[in-house]
């Protein structure tokens, strides 16, 4: 009996995430005249024309090409300067660790909006504006922080043990760290990565201010759909729907690990 | 765990000092610079000392602002760590559908924050929204871009939508924690349901729960894109929270002095309640640890 009340409180909660897709999936394959006119569940006129405005194009499809450029330079920076500091954290004490650790958070709490500015020109005037390593490096702001909080939080479980032998056994720290210690917590690389990309590709604030036409990602791209002659509703449906399908090939692959990374590793 | 003195470790910190130090402290010593000053361009700067300070603190609009930012962030929390709470107990443990509903349920956060706010603003539209289409045939006045509780409710439903999963994934996560004994310890006392969620599940829970709780509270607390996207901040000003009224004032009227006063105050305010959180988290950790 419970487990039936179960599936039905489940059933229903994923529903409600899965009706508002349904229907960005539904507009992209209809006509605008479709849309506009007519209210229908299922596209009556099935059309891949939105898509194929979206791939054609190149000021579209560059959008896409941006966004993962920039997302995948900012989560190989992110977890290589995390990982060292990540095991200094989980290791060592040392001066002001914890100062520095809080430090290191508070910019994941610092509001994106109040960085916008400040950043345009910093980036500006070293002559970094509208590149792809501007928003990448931006973007550390907070996947820095979050990648070494994760990666702690994973570093914390491996025993210490392990690292002394290594020692005892005449590894070099370098050795040691590459060749042991990196296989062990892979599974914590993976989820920091994937945390890294999600943060990176959901932002939005920052990449735009960044960006004017070189590195402009596909999230800033899809305003252009706001035009005089009204809205192209089915494009931008269209793009909403190819923005939603690297995240979920990436969920797939670290679903077994996805719980464990929101607690930042700390269960 | 017990760790090494060694103040070495500061050599493996440096990179990650360096590379937050150019993204985060100098652009915010530039706020502050500009928070002190007044510029008429060319960049000529003149002291103006405490003056933006004060005018912010005592501008309606920042108060308004900030009302309505802290009310968001309440109605958010209130309603979205009982529900997580909720889904993950009901979550099935393992298998087949455990793995379906993780990746179904990470979906929504994986969606950039403005095709969020694009498909929230697709579904309530009276005029082609499967949301506002049945609403309306059902005879409810339901216009988001008119009436400012409409935008709210929508607003607070897509919040809703987007993020009830993190709390019930991270929830998820420290019930999986709990080992088996501890249930049939439970039944063996013929402990009831709330008996067993109160003192075994909850206390379980309680560090993911002040982790999910945190990341709610900052992340509602700087809300820009989503609501953005689909109200603009209207009508009028009735969505208008501390983020999008910022952004509006730096980067749409050019005010910098005002505008990085007002960045300075907001980052304090989040600063400090994340602080708190900070210590109870750190807190409970030396807890378990013992």
């Amino acid at each position: 009996m419970r487990l039936r009340g179960s599936a039905l409180v489940m059933t229903l909660y994923l529903l409600f995430l899965l009706i508002p897709i349904y229907w960005l999936v539904n507009m992209s394959l209809k006509t605008n005249t479709e849309i506009t006119s007519t209210f229908t569940l299922f596209p009556n006129d099935l059309t891949f024309r939105n898509y194929a405005v979206i791939l054609t194009d190149p000021s579209w499809y560059m959008g896409y090409v941006n966004s993962i450029i920039y997302v995948v330079m900012n989560t190989v920076i992110s977890i290589t300067v995390a990982l060292p500091a990540a095991y200094a954290f989980s290791r060592y004490s040392f001066m002001g660790d914890k100062h520095l650790f809080f430090w290191l958070l508070t910019n994941r709490m610092a509001p994106p909006a109040v960085f916008a500015l400040p950043f345009f020109q910093l980036y500006s005037s070293v002559g970094l504006f509208d590149t792809h390593i501007a928003v990448a490096l931006a973007h550390c702001l907070f996947n820095v922080p979050l990648a070494v909080w994760i990666l702690e939080g994973f570093m914390r479980g491996v025993p210490k043990e392990i690292d002394e032998t290594a020692y005892i056994d005449g590894y070099s720290f370098g050795h040691f760290f590459l060749k042991i210690f990196t296989p062990l917590i892979a599974s914590g690389i993976g989820v920091a990565a994937f945390f890294c990309f999600m943060f990176s590709w959901v932002e939005l604030l920052l990449s735009r201010t960044l960006t004017s036409v070189n590195a402009k990602p596909i999230a800033a791209t899809m305003t252009r759909t706001v035009s005089a002659s009204g809205m192209d509703w089915g494009v931008l449906a269209a793009a909403g729907v190819l923005t939603i399908i690297p995240g979920a090939l990436v969920i797939y692959f670290v679903r077994n690990y996805i719980a464990k990374g929101f607690a930042l590793g700390r269960v | 765990m017990d760790k090494t003195q060694n103040n070495k470790a500061w050599f493996l910190v440096l990179p990650v000092l360096v590379i937050v130090a150019f993204s985060a402290i100098i652009p915010l010593m530039t706020v502050v610079n500009y928070s002190v000053n007044d510029t008429f361009g060319d960049n000529q700067f003149f002291w103006a000392g405490l003056e933006w300070f004060e005018e912010m603190v005592t501008s309606d609009r920042l108060h308004e602002a900030l009302g309505r930012q802290i009310l968001f962030s309440a109605i958010i929390l209130a309603i979205e760590v009982p529900l997580g709470i909720y889904i993950a107990l009901n979550m099935p443990k393992k298998g087949f559908w455990a793995s379906v509903c993780l990746v179904l349920m990470a979906l929504p956060l994986l969606i950039p924050f403005n095709v969020v706010g694009t498909i929230w603003q697709i579904f309530g539209r009276v005029d082609i929204g499967l949301l506002g289409h049945y609403l309306a045939e059902l005879g409810i006045d339901y216009n988001y871009t008119n009436d400012p509780l409409d935008a709210w409710i929508t607003v607070i439903v897509m919040d809703v939508w987007h993020w009830t999963s993190l709390v019930a994934l991270l929830c998820y996560a420290g019930l999986q924690s709990i080992p088996n004994a501890y249930y049939q310890a439970a039944r063996v006392d013929q402990a009831s349901r709330w008996a067993v969620f109160r003192y075994i599940e909850l206390p379980k829970m309680a560090g993911v729960l002040l982790i999910a709780v945190l990341l709610r509270f900052m992340d509602s607390f700087m809300i820009y894109t989503e609501p953005f996207v689909v109200t603009g901040g209207g009508p009028g000003n009735s969505t208008t929270f501390l983020s999008i009224d910022l952004v509006k004032m730096a980067i749409g009227q050019f005010d910098l002095g005002p505008a990085a006063a007002f960045s300075i105050m907001y980052f304090l305010v989040i600063l400090l309640v994340s602080w708190v959180f900070y210590t109870v988290m750190t807190n409970l950790d030396k807890e378990e640890g013992k």
